[in-house]
């Protein structure tokens, strides 16, 4: 039977068991949208930003699993997710971003909302395609969803002109693709392995460095296992966080610029560097030449490409986390380390990442956090709240924290939460934010409500854009070139100290939480945050604020300058 | 830093070649030429790189490329026996009598070919390595300067027959 291409684009969806979708209507697009219509097995959700949309995705992928779904229209529509897809692409989300697009015959002619963005996304996605006959287009929304999800997961692009959503053709969609030019990693090399558990066998001072990969491969369980077997200590980077449970006695802490004393000694230290879904991001290398120095290094990556570029490799093996893990337990023995397992304890012990005992210190909301929720999905934002979540946060199998770790997108966190909600509808939804990245994607509280989406937003307020102010007063001489956000016209020139007189801080989060129609809850004193906490869990119907008014100039310690080596850190404020 | 070659099989559609010209210049990767046509097979390309780079940087470029969805095969002709050869235009205006005899006499020594002529301007062709085109170009800079005008195309390079049947499979791009 012939139909049309947007109701062959509706059948895909079906056929690849998405049953949810993130979508903004627009002219290019309203032909997808009509299909949409009546489609009971496919719940859409209707955003209030491109940009909040397709974090929102994002954040539905890393929470879920499944494959996060996004539909735009052209033009503007489509250029609104390019910060998104990036985002996404960057840690290895999988997503399949449909935009419409001018028809086929006026593509080129600077059309109304034209714009190339194949073109435009090419270097940040893992595939974009525009399709320009409706006689491909089963085949491509086919294989965009198989590169989306294997492999190293990331974001496929199909544009969708107009003239081939209203085509007619053939309802049939492939069950099997082959693609000749895309071959994903499934399987492992035994030799390397076997060489690599050698390696570990004999070392006196190993320890695995975690990143991001063994999360997405859902590898908890192995990595636990193989860490418990070995004995070998565990560090994370941001985004390998929860690898195995944070409260483990095996786990050390993160390694990189805001990472533990203790781990990133270790890493320094150590003779055999065991890591597992890392790509060595300068955040956590430090100075190069002088990271592990002394260490045989093993490289466990999905990724071909990420194996040796920035430190070269002893032992490679490019395999799924998961897969390479599995075989590596099965190999595993335990090792006869206690000396530097006690070692490693008493750095823990001599130089803990800790804040100052009184007043509200972030260290205490986000200790709260994991006292009030048992079970939680937590989202942060980019800056200094989410270098704190990432030192404080307690994770295991029933928290998950999502944080934007590659592309680092201020903005990210309250519309990711949003996804992870829509998809763990019974789970615990925290976000972190600070008042900086909170009004990126404000508008997205729209949706929350709109959709009853009781998720708990964590404002930490200190009126500043933290991070780069606490760069500026480290590094910078104090000048706080344009980071204060209580400035108002009236301000003088130049202002470097935070005062008493300060001018008010707009917007007034709970007022405008209101307006929405969710609660807002403001605390200043440590002695509310356990209640407000709890009241913000305890409301089921509506999303709640929380603005948290902290320090002004409260810094995220301890911190490795730049240019320095991994382990010459800056321990504590000199204030402190 | 080294010169090296490299031929890709490629899929034969809209933005391909866009998107490896791209990944070189988003990387700050060294490209020296770039050629592309279609192969016997329509719906592949095949593409002949040269770059210039140290090892670290080629092993990279070998990846990135190599993972592009596209980007069907990546072959290393670096250390490989090869033909290769490059297409070139030279134009020489302004000639004089004595000029055009100079020009003939070069033509012979280098074995290039003369396809044009107008009595005062002439039109060589010359299918040579990438070198052998870059000495052609000095010597006729030192003689006609400011009087020359190049069409360079870059080059094309194919294994050589002496390569053994196995190392020919190996190159192969169709799937097994």
């Amino acid at each position: 039977m012939d139909i049309t291409g947007a109701e062959l684009f509706v059948k895909a969806l079906k056929k690849e068991r998405v049953d949810t979708i993130f979508a903004y209507p627009g002219g290019q697009a309203i032909d997808l949208f009509d299909a949409l219509y009546g489609e009971d097995d496919l719940n859409v959700i209707m955003p209030r930003h491109e940009q909040g949309l397709v974090h929102a995705a994002d954040g539905y992928a890393r929470s879920t699993g499944k494959v996060g779904v996004c539909l735009v229209t052209s033009g503007p529509g489509a250029t609104n997710l390019v910060t998104g897809i990036a985002t996404a692409n960057y840690d290895s989300v999988p997503l399949v971003c449909f935009t419409g697009q001018v028809p086929t015959g006026l593509i080129g002619n600077d059309a109304f909302q034209e714009v190339d963005i194949v073109g435009i996304t090419r270097s940040i996605c893992k595939h974009a395609v525009t399709v320009r006959k409706r006689e491909d287009l089963a085949e491509i929304i086919k294989k965009a969803f198989y590169i989306a999800r294997t492999g190293k997961p990331g974001v496929v692009v199909v544009d969708l002109p107009k003239d081939i959503q209203r085509e007619y053709g053939s309802d049939e969609y492939p069950t099997n693709i082959e693609i000749r030019g895309y071959k994903p990693n499934n399987s492992v090399h035994i030799g390397q392995i076997k060489k690599a558990m050698e390696l570990l066998n004999h070392a006196q001072r190993p320890v695995f460095l975690i990143g991001g990969g063994v999360n997405i491969a859902h590898a908890n369980m192995e990595m636990l296992k193989l860490a418990e077997i070995t004995g070998v200590p565990v560090i994370t980077t941001i985004m390998g966080k929860g690898a195995i449970p944070t409260t483990h006695d095996l786990y050390v802490g993160n390694i990189g610029i805001h990472g533990s004393y203790a781990a990133n000694t270790a890493i320094s230290k150590c003779d055999v560097l065991f890591s597992i879904g890392t790509r060595f991001n300068d955040r956590i290398t430090g100075k190069l030449d002088q990271f592990a120095q002394d260490a045989v290094i093993i490289h466990v990556d999905i990724d071909a490409a990420s194996i040796s570029r920035n430190i070269t490799v002893d032992v490679p093996i490019v395999a799924d986390a998961k897969m390479a893990i599995s075989k590596l337990v099965e190999k595993a023995k335990p090792l006869d380390i206690k000396a530097w397992v006690e070692q490693i304890g008493e750095w823990k012990k001599q130089y803990p990442i800790t804040m100052r005992k009184e007043g509200m210190t972030p260290e205490k909301i986000i200790r709260s956090i994991n006292q009030v929720f048992d079970s939680a999905i937590i989202t942060t934002d980019v800056g200094q709240n989410q270098l704190w979540a990432t030192q404080f946060l307690e994770l295991n199998e029933r928290k998950q924290m999502l944080t934007s770790g590659g592309l680092g997108t201020m903005g990210y966190g309250f519309p990711a939460a949003i996804g992870a909600k829509i998809g763990n509808p019974k789970t615990d939804v925290v976000v972190i934010s600070g008042d900086g990245g909170m009004q990126m994607n404000i508008q997205e509280m729209a949706t929350a409500i709109v959709y009853e989406l009781p998720i708990t937003i964590c404002i930490l307020n200190n009126g500043y854009l933290g991070n780069v102010r606490q760069w500026q007063e480290m590094f910078f001489d104090k000048r706080y070139s344009s980071t204060c956000m209580r400035y108002r016209k009236s301000c003088i020139a130049n202002c470097n100290v935070p005062t008493e007189c300060c001018p008010e801080y707009t917007p007034d989060f709970i007022k405008l939480a209101e307006s929405y129609g969710a609660k807002g809850i403001r605390v200043t004193d440590e002695k509310e945050i356990i209640m407000a906490l709890e009241t913000a869990k305890n409301n089921r119907k509506v999303p709640t604020v929380i603005e948290f008014i902290i320090d002004r100039e409260e810094n995220v310690m301890p911190i490795v300058p730049p240019g320095n080596a991994l382990n010459d850190m800056i321990l504590e404020s000199e204030g402190n | 830093m080294k010169k090296r070659w490299l031929c890709l099989f490629v899929e034969n559609e809209i933005g391909v070649l866009a998107k490896i010209s791209g990944l070189f210049s988003g990387k700050s990767y060294n490209l020296d030429s770039l050629t592309v046509g279609v192969t016997e097979d329509v719906t592949v390309s095949r593409i002949t790189i040269s770059l210039t780079s140290d090892d670290q940087t080629f092993e990279q470029v070998k990846k990135q490329l190599n993972r592009s969805v596209e980007v069907i095969k990546v072959v290393d002709y670096t250390d490989v026996a090869i033909h290769m050869k490059e297409l070139m235009f030279v134009k020489v205006s302004g000639c004089s009598e004595k000029d055009i005899e100079e020009i003939f006499r070069i033509s012979q020594i280098f074995n290039i070919t003369v396809i044009d002529y107008n009595r005062d301007a002439v039109l060589i062709e010359s299918v040579k390595t990438e070198n052998k085109n870059n000495d052609l170009i000095a010597l006729l800079g030192k003689c006609f300067a400011n009087r020359i005008e190049i069409v360079r195309g870059g080059s094309v390079a194919v294994e050589a027959l002496s390569i053994d049947k196995i190392s020919m499979k190996s190159i192969s791009y169709r799937n097994p």
